[in-house]
């Protein structure tokens, strides 16, 4: 089942009776998630994407726009005549409830000849159970069993009704680091086992493009950016995004534009093609010469060269076994954490520690410039 | 495609019908919940009302007015002429200031040695606390009521306030609070040279004032509504409580049938504890549901 | 020097907590105790004979099992329903709170006398309860001065406006601290709101209602100003009369100087609030969840 927002908007009333500024936690949504994928909602926290994920799930109602779910709108439906399954944050299992009660809890609201019989509730909640592997735990209450477990009850509690959507809040956020990789795994198992579309919210950039097949950048309540994990990464939007995805984070440094070339400083660390035309998001020709840029430059974006056109102070090397990263220090880096320039070069390069300086030369396509004023990205090559 | 336009509008008639009975719902959980609020508050509008009626008014009255026709304050005059309800309220405020004081002081020193000194026997001490809270009141009265006629304490304060100088459930509640004060402030003034009284007075009390103030205030109302042990230990009108004053008004005073002027009386006594109210609601409902029960 | 502290509390609580309770046991077993000269002739049980064979005693125990037994339900159970309906709003909520707290504080003496003037039957007027039941075409009745089932009744209703606020507040404060998630989830599922009730509200604050049942049976037993407030000091003569109300009747008024059947008569309340108490933390670990 597809989902289509249009013009999708929330705004919360103010709760603080000084300040009466309402909240715009939604701001006009236009988007499309495609049949059977699975959708990563990302962005800081505060961005409105569990707001986002509870206007889907129904619990809130949208101030403004429709929702879609395939050809049908279901913007004025309740949650429980739209056919979604939800997993909190918490999981909220319920505690006085065996597994197989909070899985079969869903099954029991099913009124007149959709009424189930104790067995085949019993029946269906083996198979959702069986989904996740937590067949054998069934006699057990929630507070008896680990984080990832209780996070496997409450997936197959959300699939016991088959639902068309299944909705994730944070999935893994209150998982430690190991159960969460091995979680997100599961997710994409069994998202891919039952082919049901499927939205999760995350502020883990690294989280939601692992296992995504789409992913929605967020920023204060508006989209940002939509597309593969792969494509958003490589050809951010704006510098919001650029800095949003990658770790370690991008570097971003202050530019300039004179004549066909991008300088760093004093130096021109690339040349612009002639072919190349400078446009905003709108694909609209501005007017490029002598224009103050930021310039990001992904970590791994940096070539050592001793010739190479950026050179930086020298600060200390950190060996991370395949690869090293270079830590040095440049004028025109940005933003009080990117002051130092972290670069990431394969192992086999030798860094010399004595000199103070180091250079780099840089690959264009991991060079991203962004206006200074918009922030948007102004790099078009021509095709 | 006719069967889904169809679908669709047959939903959005099932969605209306649900807008309109959640509404519905709501305007009666808010008429039921008013008329909860009435018959809190009608005893309160009620006994107001026959206060300012005058007694012929009141007694002429076979259908009452819900409304007065001419107030008039003579019954305040009344009750505080015919009867010494002056007395009362100056016996009340007395009784009530002195026991709440000392019951402080007790329970703070108290309180404090099981939350910050180590003495030798202090847990079972405390065990032995606990176990005294479940003991009621009514059963350790009798005795008490022959201790203070045995001390010849029958119509003293002192006989009326001894008793009630100390509360189980209360140094509990405060060694609570106590102990959630950072033991290095403790240390900190130690290594300073300084002394546990002085410690207790300049950090331990400011700091746990929010609590302080809450078993003060329910104190105070506790004393304030204290019936069974004053008719127990004073006879005498010139020691009566305002319950005492009112039960003894209600028996003998202004005649059985001046029911203006016994509400009036009411009011009078009703009228401190609800101002009290008003201004520290939401301390004593805080400190009400954190598990004070009542008497 | 922990002691030093403790002393004060010590002391009070030893002359006036410690002492009496086991001064009382010997009373109660000291029989023919005489007040004015001390004296007993011997120990035995006969007092606690005499107090259960009291016809006032009796009829105080059954008044007290009434009231128990109306008022811990009714008042529980109106309780939570009021409750629910407030955690269901959000405006107003915090006014009508504090609104229903109010009786918590007043002197139930004072507004005892209130409810008197209005269930009363005089001669000049039926009194403003009357009134209303007259208009929906019943017959006026004394409640104050009248038959007993309507003395039963209106002691009830007291007892239920003065007890309820306390409870009120700790269901709604119960309420609220159930996670809003379960409710969510509950929703996105489509559980009708009865089905909410009983699977999820009514478990999750189990304990709170068994908390409230066993305090609202050790309150209940021990009624006795609100009686007073409503029937004047003189219950034994008004048949209203509640097993506290006996124990002070026996100590002190006119009747009073018998310090020994006071003890008996308290020992045996304490024992009939023990015995169900513990039945009631029998039960309750068995229904309450988690």
């Amino acid at each position: 089942m597809k989902v289509v927002l249009k013009e999708l908007t929330k705004i919360f009333p103010s709760r603080d009776k000084k300040d009466r500024t309402e909240v715009v936690a939604v701001d006009n949504f236009d988007m499309e998630i495609p049949d059977g994928k699975l959708v990563g909602l990302l962005g800081p926290s505060g961005c409105g994407k569990s707001t986002a994920l509870n206007l889907i799930c129904g619990l809130e109602k949208p101030t403004r726009g429709r929702i879609f779910f395939g050809d049908e709108e279901v913007t004025d439906l309740p949650p429980e005549e739209r056919g979604v399954g939800m997993v909190f944050q918490n999981y909220a299992l319920f505690p006085h409830m065996t597994v197989e009660q909070n899985i079969t809890f869903p099954l029991g609201n099913l009124k007149g000849d959709k009424k189930l019989s104790k067995e085949e509730m019993k029946a269906k909640a083996y198979e959702a159970a069986k989904l996740v592997q937590i067949e054998n735990l069934m006699a057990r209450k929630p507070k008896e069993m680990s984080g990832g477990q209780q996070q496997r009850v409450a997936i197959a509690r959300a699939l016991v009704k088959r639902p068309k959507i299944l909705l994730l809040d944070e999935p893994l956020s209150n998982l430690d680091a190991r159960l969460r990789l091995q979680t997100r795994e599961e997710i994409r198992r069994i998202q891919r086992e039952t082919g049901i579309t499927t939205i999760f919210v995350t502020h883990d950039q690294e989280e939601a493009m692992s296992i995504s097949d789409m992913i929605v950048v967020m920023k204060a309540g508006c989209i940002q950016q939509v597309g593969k994990p792969q494509e958003v990464y490589d050809s951010p939007v704006n510098l919001f995004v650029a800095k949003f995805l990658g770790t370690p984070a991008i570097n971003v440094f202050k530019g300039r534009i004179i004549s066909g070339g991008l300088y760093i400083g004093d130096a021109k660390v690339l040349d612009i093609p002639d072919e190349a035309i400078m446009g905003t998001k709108d694909r609209e020709t501005v007017e490029t010469d002598g224009r103050e840029v930021y310039v990001g430059i992904r970590p791994e974006g940096f070539i050592l060269d001793d010739n190479g056109p950026l050179t930086c102070r020298l600060d200390r090397v950190e060996v991370m076994g395949r690869d090293i990263s270079v830590v040095s220090f440049h004028d025109a880096a940005t933003a009080a954490d990117t002051v130092c320039v972290r670069s990431i070069i394969s192992a086999e390069n030798q860094v010399d520690t004595d000199k103070d300086t180091v250079s780099f030369s840089l690959k264009p396509d991991k060079t991203h410039i962004f206006d200074m004023e918009s922030e948007e990205l102004l790099y078009y090559t021509k095709e | 495609m006719y069967n889904a336009v169809h679908g669709l509008q047959t939903r959005s008639v099932t969605v209306r019908k649900m807008k309109k009975t959640q509404s519905i719902k709501k305007s009666i959980t808010y008429i039921l919940l008013t008329l909860w609020g009435i018959i809190v508050l009608f005893p309160f509008y009620w006994m107001l009302l026959t206060s300012i009626k005058s007694y012929a008014s009141y007694n002429g009255e076979y259908v009452p007015k819900f409304y007065a026709t001419s107030p008039t304050l003579e019954n305040y005059v009344n009750a505080f002429t015919s009867v010494p309800l002056g007395r009362y309220f100056l016996n009340t405020i007395i009784f009530t200031l002195v026991t709440t004081a000392l019951m402080m002081i007790v329970i703070i020193l108290s309180a404090y040695a099981f939350a910050r000194i180590d003495f030798k026997g202090r847990s079972a001490l405390f065990a032995f606390f606990l176990a005294l809270m479940m003991i009621p009141n009514e059963l350790v009265i009798i005795t008490n009521f022959v201790t203070i006629t045995e001390l010849n304490m029958r119509n003293t304060f002192l006989g009326l306030i001894l008793p009630s100088v100390t509360s189980v459930f209360y140094i509990y509640l405060l060694k609570e609070n106590f102990e959630m004060i950072p033991e290095e402030l403790y240390k900190a003034a130690k290594v300073d040279g300084t002394s546990d009284i002085k410690y207790l007075i300049k950090v331990m009390i400011p700091i746990s004032q929010p609590t302080i103030v809450t078993i003060i205030i329910l104190k105070v109302i506790e004393c304030w509504n204290s019936y069974v042990w004053p008719r127990l230990i004073t006879d005498d009108e010139n020691y009566f409580l305002v319950s005492n004053g009112i039960q003894s008004i209600r028996e003998n005073g202004f005649g059985r049938e001046n029911i203006p002027a016994m509400m009036a009386a009411v009011v009078a006594i009703s009228v401190p504890l609800v101002i009290l109210f008003l201004i520290f609601h939401k301390k004593i409902m805080a400190g009400v549901s954190r598990g004070g029960t009542k008497g | 020097m922990g002691w030093l502290y403790m002393l004060p509390a010590l002391l009070f609580l030893g002359v006036f907590m410690v002492y009496p309770l086991i001064d009382v046991l010997i009373y109660s077993v000291e029989e023919n105790y005489n007040f004015a000269s001390q004296v007993y002739s011997g120990y035995g049980l006969f007092n606690y004979s005499y107090v259960l064979h009291d016809t006032y005693f009796v009829q105080a125990l059954k008044n007290t099992f009434i009231i128990v037994m109306i008022t811990v339900p009714v008042s529980t159970g109106l309780a939570l329903l009021i409750s629910l309906g407030l955690s269901s709003i959000s405006k107003l909520k915090s006014l009508y709170q504090t609104l229903y707290f109010l009786p918590y504080v007043t002197n139930t003496l004072a507004v005892g006398l209130v409810f008197m003037v209005l269930f009363k039957k005089t001669a000049y007027s039926d009194g403003l309860i009357n009134l209303l039941i007259k208009a929906f075409g019943g017959n006026a009745v004394d409640f104050i001065d009248g038959p007993y089932w309507a003395k039963i009744m209106v002691m009830c209703i007291y007892t239920v406006w003065v007890v309820i606020p306390f409870k009120i507040l700790i269901l709604t404060s119960a309420l609220a601290s159930v996670n809003q998630d379960y409710y969510k989830v509950a929703r996105v599922d489509g559980t009708s709101s009865l089905r909410i009730f009983c699977r999820i509200t009514l478990p999750m604050i189990s304990s709170t209602i068994f908390y409230l049942i066993i305090t609202g049976f050790i309150g209940a037993f021990k009624a006795y100003s609100d009686e007073v407030a409503l029937f004047g000091t003189d219950l034994n003569s008004a048949g209203m009369n509640t097993i506290v109300g006996y124990v002070y009747d026996m100590l002190y008024g006119n009747s009073g100087g018998y310090p020994s059947y006071a003890s008996a008569a308290a020992l045996i309340l304490f024992a009939i609030v023990f015995t169900i108490t513990i039945i009631n933390l029998l039960i309750s670990r068995k229904m309450v969840t988690q």
